[in-house]
C-alpha cells in the first residue's frame, strides 16, 4: 500500500516536472494551438459542401423563343446557397458548341443549351430536349452542377406535366365525373419521399468531421508527445537522473503518461471549442460521455507511445515510427471518409485500428446524441485495447530502459 | 573498509567487449582517479556501478549494496555527474534542486536548505531563481555538482566534470573535490587531464581495451618509471601506448537504434 502511494506520488511529481517544462517551451506551446487550428480549417473548408460553392460560372445558350425557357434560364441565375449567395454566375452564348469552347478555355464549369425548337416541341405534346455540357476535368464540381441542374430542368418538367396532365384530367372529368377529384401530382409522383432527421437542420460535413479530428489530434498527441519527451529525456541525458534516483521505473513512465494525458485532453478540449465557436458545430450529446472517451482515446493510445519510445532511443526514429503508425491510421480510421466508402479488405483493416473506434463514438455522440447504451461497445473495445497495450508496453520499458 | 568492491565484472555489447573482467576495490572516504584512453571502458564501468547499466557478469557492491541484486539500495547512496549534464533547461536551477531531492523523498523544507546550502558552496545561489538553459556550461556544472549532493552520497560519481569548462570554473571544481574529500565523500573520478588526476586522486587506476593495467597511488606510478620528474602523463603514455583510439561506440544514439532497433538485454549504451 505504501509503495502504491509512493508510485502515484512519484509519478505526480514526474508529470508536474513535464508539465511545467513543456509550458516554458512558447513555441511548442504556440503550435499545440495551432495545429489543431490549421487541421480543423483545412478539413472544414477544403471539402465543397452545399454552402462553399458559389458564383459557379455557368454558360447557357438558349435558342428558343419561349416563356418556358426564359423562366429556366431566370431560375438558375436567381438560385441561391443557403447564405443568400448566388450558385451560378450565368453566361450567354450562342450554341452548344461555343460553350464547349468556353469550358475548354475554363471560363466555365459548364454549360446548358436549350435548342430552338424547346417550347414548340412541348406545346405540340412532344418531348423537349435540354442538354448538360459538364466540365469533366473537374469531377467534383461537374457532379453537383449537374446534380443541380437535372433538378431544375426536372422541377420545370414537373410543372410542365402538371398543367398537361390538369388539362387531361378536365377531358375525361367530362366521361366520367369521379376523375375530377384526381388531383395530378398524385399522378406524376404518386410516392412522395419525407426525411425524418435524428436531429433537426442539416448536418455539414465539417459536422462529420469534427469529433474524428478530436479522436485523431489527441491520438497524435499523446503518441508522439510520450515518445518525443522519453527520447528527448535519454538524449539528453536527464532520463539517467531520474534512473539513479530511488523511484520505480513505473513512476516514471507513468508520470509521462500522465503529463501526456493532461496535454491530449486539452488540445481535444481546444478542438471542441474551436469546432464549436468558429465552424458551429453543435453537441448534441452529453459532455460527460464525452469526455469519459476523450480519456479513454488517451488510454488507448498510452501503450503504443510507450512501446515506441522504450524501443526508439533517438527523437528522430522515435517521429518517423509514429508517422508510419499514425498515417494509415489517419486515413483508415474513418475520420475524414466513412469508412462505408473503403474497399472490404481496408475496412478490415479499419476494425483493429482503435482509432476507428473512439472517432465513431465520439461522432455518434456530438453528431447524433447517442448515450451510453450506444457506445459501449466501443468503450469496451477501447478498454481492453488500452490494457492490452500497457500489459504488453510497461514491462518492455522497464527491461530495455536499464539495459 | 571498502565502500565500492569490484569482482570480475565484464560487460558486453555483442561482439565488443567494453569491460573485459575487472576486479578492484576502493576505500572509504578515498579520491579514486579512473583514467583510460577514448572507449577504454571508463564510462560502461560507471554506468554499471550507477545501476544504470546492468553487467553481463561478475559482481559488484557500492556502499554494502549488490549493484544486480539490490540496484534500489545502491541508488540511495550514489551521486553522478554524468558526461551529459543533469537538468532541464526549463527549469530554474532551485527548481531542478526541488524537483530532483524530491524523488529522494526528502521533506520539502530540507531539501531546500540542502540546496539553497550547495548552491552557495559553488557560488550559483545568486542564479536559484533563473532558467537553467541561459547559463554557460561552467554554471550548469556547478548546479549539476549540487544536484549530485543534494541527498549527500557516500559515493560521488563525477565522469569528467571539468570537461569543456575554463581554467577558473575548472579550478573551483577541483577545489571542491578536495573540500569533498576533506569531509569524508568517496569520489570516484574520470577525467582526461592527468595533472588533475595526479592532483586530486589517493588512487589511480588505468583503464585499457577493457582491462585494469595498473593501480596504485599516483605517487608509486610515477616512482614505476624510474625516471625523474616522471608525470603522470608519462606513465599513463608509457602502459596506453602512444597510438590514437578509435571510439567505436557510444556517440550517436541513432546509431545504436539501427543495430538493436528493438532493444533486448544487449543494447548499447
Amino acid at each position: 500500500m505504501k509503495n502504491i502511494m509512493r508510485v502515484i506520488t512519484d509519478s505526480l511529481r514526474m508529470a508536474r516536472k513535464d508539465l511545467l517544462d513543456f509550458a516554458r517551451d512558447r513555441m511548442q506551446l504556440v503550435f499545440f494551438i495551432i495545429m489543431p487550428i490549421f487541421m480543423m480549417i483545412m478539413t472544414g473548408f477544403i471539402f465543397p459542401t452545399e454552402n462553399s460553392l458559389k458564383d459557379i460560372p455557368l454558360g447557357i445558350a438558349n435558342q428558343d423563343t419561349g416563356q418556358m425557357s426564359v423562366t429556366m434560364t431566370q431560375v438558375l441565375t436567381d438560385m441561391k446557397t443557403s447564405n443568400g449567395d448566388h450558385i451560378f454566375t450565368v453566361k450567354t452564348y450562342s450554341d452548344a458548341d461555343s460553350i464547349k469552347d468556353a469550358i475548354k478555355s475554363q471560363e466555365i464549369h459548364g454549360g446548358v443549351y436549350i435548342a430552338s425548337d424547346f417550347s414548340q416541341m412541348i406545346q405540340q405534346n412532344q418531348q423537349a430536349t435540354v442538354s448538360i455540357i459538364p466540365d469533366q476535368s473537374n469531377p467534383q464540381i461537374s457532379q453537383i452542377l449537374t446534380q443541380l441542374l437535372q433538378q431544375v430542368i426536372s422541377g420545370t418538367s414537373t410543372g410542365v406535366a402538371q398543367t398537361k396532365v390538369g388539362e387531361i384530367i378536365k377531358l375525361s372529368a367530362a366521361a366520367n365525373p369521379e376523375l375530377g377529384q384526381i388531383n395530378p401530382a398524385t399522378i406524376i409522383q404518386p410516392i412522395q419521399s419525407t426525411i425524418d432527421d435524428l436531429i433537426p437542420g442539416n448536418p455539414n460535413y465539417f459536422q462529420f468531421v469534427a469529433p474524428g479530428i478530436m479522436a485523431l489530434i489527441v491520438m497524435m498527441s499523446v503518441m508522439t508527445g510520450l515518445a518525443v519527451s522519453v527520447s528527448r529525456e535519454r538524449e539528453a541525458g536527464t532520463m539517467d537522473g531520474l534512473l539513479i534516483a530511488p523511484v520505480s521505473r513505473l513512476s516514471i513512465i507513468l508520470g509521462k503518461a500522465l503529463s501526456q494525458t493532461a496535454r491530449g485532453m486539452v488540445q481535444g478540449m481546444v478542438v471542441l471549442l474551436l469546432a464549436i465557436l468558429i465552424f458551429g458545430v453543435h453537441v448534441y450529446g452529453n459532455w460527460l460521455i464525452m469526455i469519459v472517451l476523450l480519456f479513454l482515446g488517451v488510454f488507448a493510445f498510452m501503450g503504443i507511445g510507450i512501446l515506441v519510445s522504450a524501443v526508439a532511443s533517438a527523437q528522430e526514429s522515435a517521429m518517423t515510427m509514429m508517422m508510419t503508425f499514425q498515417f494509415p491510421m489517419m486515413f483508415l480510421s474513418g475520420v475524414f471518409f466513412p469508412i462505408q466508402q473503403m474497399p472490404q479488405f481496408m475496412q478490415y483493416i479499419s476494425k483493429i485500428i482503435p482509432l476507428t473506434y473512439e472517432a465513431t463514438a465520439l461522432r455518434k455522440v456530438i453528431v447524433l446524441g447517442a448515450g451510453f447504451t450506444a457506445v459501449w461497445t466501443e468503450i469496451l473495445i477501447l478498454l481492453i485495447f488500452g490494457v492490452v497495450m500497457l500489459a504488453i508496453a510497461v514491462p518492455t520499458f522497464r527491461r530495455v530502459i536499464t539495459r | 573498509m571498502n565502500i565500492i568492491e569490484v569482482k570480475n565484472l565484464t560487460r558486453k555489447f555483442k561482439e565488443l567487449t567494453a569491460v573485459d573482467n575487472i576486479s578492484f576495490y576502493v576505500a572509504e572516504g578515498e579520491v579514486f582517479g579512473f583514467l583510460g584512453p577514448n572507449g577504454a571502458g571508463k564510462s560502461t564501468t560507471i554506468k554499471m556501478l550507477c545501476t544504470l547499466l546492468q553487467p553481463t557478469s561478475g559482481s559488484g557492491r557500492v556502499a554494502g549494496h549488490d549493484i544486480v541484486k539490490e540496484p534500489a539500495r545502491v541508488r540511495e547512496h550514489i551521486g553522478l555527474v554524468a558526461e551529459k549534464i543533469i537538468l532541464y533547461d526549463r527549469l530554474t536551477a532551485l527548481e531542478n534542486l526541488m524537483f530532483f531531492g524530491s524523488l529522494y523523498h526528502l521533506p520539502k523544507k530540507e531539501i531546500k536548505v540542502r540546496a539553497m546550502k550547495w548552491l552557495k558552496a559553488l557560488e550559483m545561489d545568486r542564479w536559484a531563481d533563473k532558467l537553467t538553459g541561459t547559463f554557460s556550461t561552467g554554471m550548469k556544472q556547478r548546479v549539476n555538482i549540487a544536484r549530485a549532493l543534494l541527498t549527500e552520497p557516500e559515493v560521488m560519481f563525477l565522469d569528467e566534470p571539468t570537461l569543456g569548462l575554463d581554467p577558473q570554473t575548472s579550478r573551483s571544481i577541483r577545489d571542491f573535490i578536495q573540500d569533498l574529500h576533506e569531509h569524508g565523500v568517496t569520489v570516484i573520478l574520470t577525467t582526461h587531464i592527468m595533472p588533475e588526476a595526479d592532483e586530486l586522486s589517493d588512487t589511480v587506476a588505468i583503464i585499457d581495451r577493457g582491462k585494469i593495467i595498473a593501480i596504485d597511488t599516483p605517487k608509486n606510478l610515477k616512482l614505476s618509471l624510474n625516471k625523474e620528474n616522471a608525470t603522470l602523463e608519462d606513465v599513463f603514455l608509457q602502459l596506453t601506448g602512444r597510438d590514437m583510439r578509435e571510439e567505436t561506440h557510444e556517440e550517436i544514439p541513432s546509431a545504436r537504434s539501427g543495430r538493436h532497433m528493438f532493444g533486448g538485454k544487449s543494447r548499447i549504451r
